[in-house]
């Protein structure tokens, strides 16, 4: 089948490859690009592993063709840490708040979490799991994700974070 | 899962895709959001030869006040109506529901258009467009027409939709200030559809109701209007006999398959429950 060429801005660098248009976004920034970041999970659209930020959208990256984000600005979980390996605020988050076990949807939810703080950035716990819950996390019982967005949320208002009492 | 081979069509202009649909025939399916094809695609239980992707045509996005309606672009995502202040200020029930779906990323992407144009019947939005009164707008190239949305399902993915043709927008008559509503869905879980679930519009006029329209999701293989069970309500307090009869003549209508999200009698059972529980809700935030 014909190839198509397409040109994306992946964590702010221009990256272009030959996609059929059968191929999916997911497998594109895994497989042609290398960035193994972002996961698959379920491969179904439920697990959100594969949550990228697509043009200010979270998207599950395994249910879009490449072809249809041609000119689209993408971030994936690469690029959150500054180009030092300073930890964002999300990432702190997961680290200070343990909010990760296996880590397998860590991406997806660090991804997730991040256009949910610039939609709301003072989430309250509901709108936060409900923010969340396109993301499976097998582990954690989310209670300590949902601590390490508030986590996040804090340190990015310039707030001390409370942990709530159990 | 990797889907078949096909050919991707980015048409810019709804003219360029109307004469794409015209010219591929039966081996080409518009491409919404993607997020009920995409899957089929990838478990190979849909196999279109060519996709006329529709996400870049302008004029299929957006709502805007028409008179004493609201006219909805197909193409606007359930995202888009949960922040549209028009869909807040005029179509809140369109805001409960549009809650109730998949989950947020898919939100994102799954738009108005193609959880009406689908045919599943577990999509939420054709049994809210029902209740509401809305009509599809259905364009081709032989030209344009308006379809009542409770003409528009004739069974389970078969829809009013005639070959060629493209839904391009949704016109909802605003229900009247002061009207009352609720969207009740049981689920399973986050993302699932509806085990049952009931829209209810209504008004009341001292204490009574006035008018009523009822819509049922996922109880029979096509959206349902439950005008005997809003027949039944209409002049009443709803006390508890009439809320009784409500749900008896709706789940008289009802027909919904066994599947994991229960059978048959359990479902119909359920969805009176959520008839009972959407005109108490609705009730009681309508205007006395």
């Amino acid at each position: 089948m014909a190839k198509t060429h397409v040109t994306m801005t992946i964590n702010g660098a221009e990256v272009e490859g030959l996609v059929e248009p059968r191929t999916l976004l997911v497998h594109f920034i895994r497989e042609t690009l290398q960035m193994t970041g972002t996961h698959i999970g379920c491969d179904t659209t439920h697990c959100g592993a594969c949550t990228v930020d697509l043009d200010g959208m979270s998207v599950k990256s395994c249910t879009v063709f490449a072809v249809q984000v041609d000119g689209a600005a993408i971030t994936t979980v690469e690029g959150m840490a500054s180009p030092d390996g300073t930890l964002s605020a999300l990432q702190e988050g997961f680290r200070m708040m343990h909010g990760l076990q296996c880590g397998y949807c860590t991406p997806g939810m660090i991804m997730r979490a991040h256009r949910l703080l610039q939609e709301n950035p003072s989430p309250t716990e509901d709108e936060i799991r409900f923010g969340i819950s396109g993301n499976l996390c097998r582990c954690t019982g989310y209670q300590n994700i949902v601590k390490a967005i508030q986590y996040a949320a804090a340190k990015i208002n310039g707030v001390e974070f409370q942990e709530a009492a159990e | 899962m990797i889907p078949g081979h096909f050919t991707y069509h980015r048409p810019t202009t709804l003219a360029d895709a109307v004469a794409l649909m015209a010219s591929l025939g039966d081996d080409a399916r518009p491409l919404a959001g993607g997020h009920s094809l995409i899957p089929m695609m990838k478990l190979r239980l849909a196999a279109p030869e060519h996709l006329i992707d529709l996400r870049r045509i302008a004029a299929l996005k957006g709502v805007r006040r028409d008179a004493d309606s609201l006219v909805i672009g197909a193409m606007t995502t359930q995202h888009d109506l949960l922040a549209s202040g028009e869909i807040a200020a005029a179509l809140p029930i369109l805001q409960e529901a549009a809650r109730l779906i998949a989950d947020p990323q898919v939100r994102y992407m799954g738009t108005v258009g193609g959880n009406l144009a689908n045919g599943d019947p577990g999509n939420d939005m054709p049994a809210l467009m029902m209740t509401l009164g809305a009509s599809y707008r259905l364009e081709s190239t032989s030209g344009v027409r308006d379809v009542a949305a409770a003409e528009s399902y004739q069974g389970a993915y078969a829809t009013a939709l005639e070959p060629g043709e493209i839904l391009t927008a949704i016109t909802v008559p605003a229900p009247p200030a002061g009207h009352g509503h609720a969207y009740e869905k049981l689920k399973r879980k986050v993302g699932d559809y509806a085990t049952a679930a009931a829209a209810v519009v209504l008004t009341m006029s001292g204490g009574r109701v006035a008018s009523c329209r009822i819509g049922l999701t996922n109880l029979a293989d096509t959206p349902l209007l439950a005008e005997a069970a809003a027949h039944a309500v209409i002049g009443t307090s709803l006390d508890a006999a009439a809320l009784t009869r409500a749900a008896a003549a709706a789940r008289a209508i009802m027909t919904p398959a066994g599947d994991g999200r229960g059978p048959p009698e359990y479902r119909s059972y359920v969805g009176g429950i959520m008839v009972q529980r959407a005109l108490v809700r609705a009730a009681a935030r309508a205007k006395k």
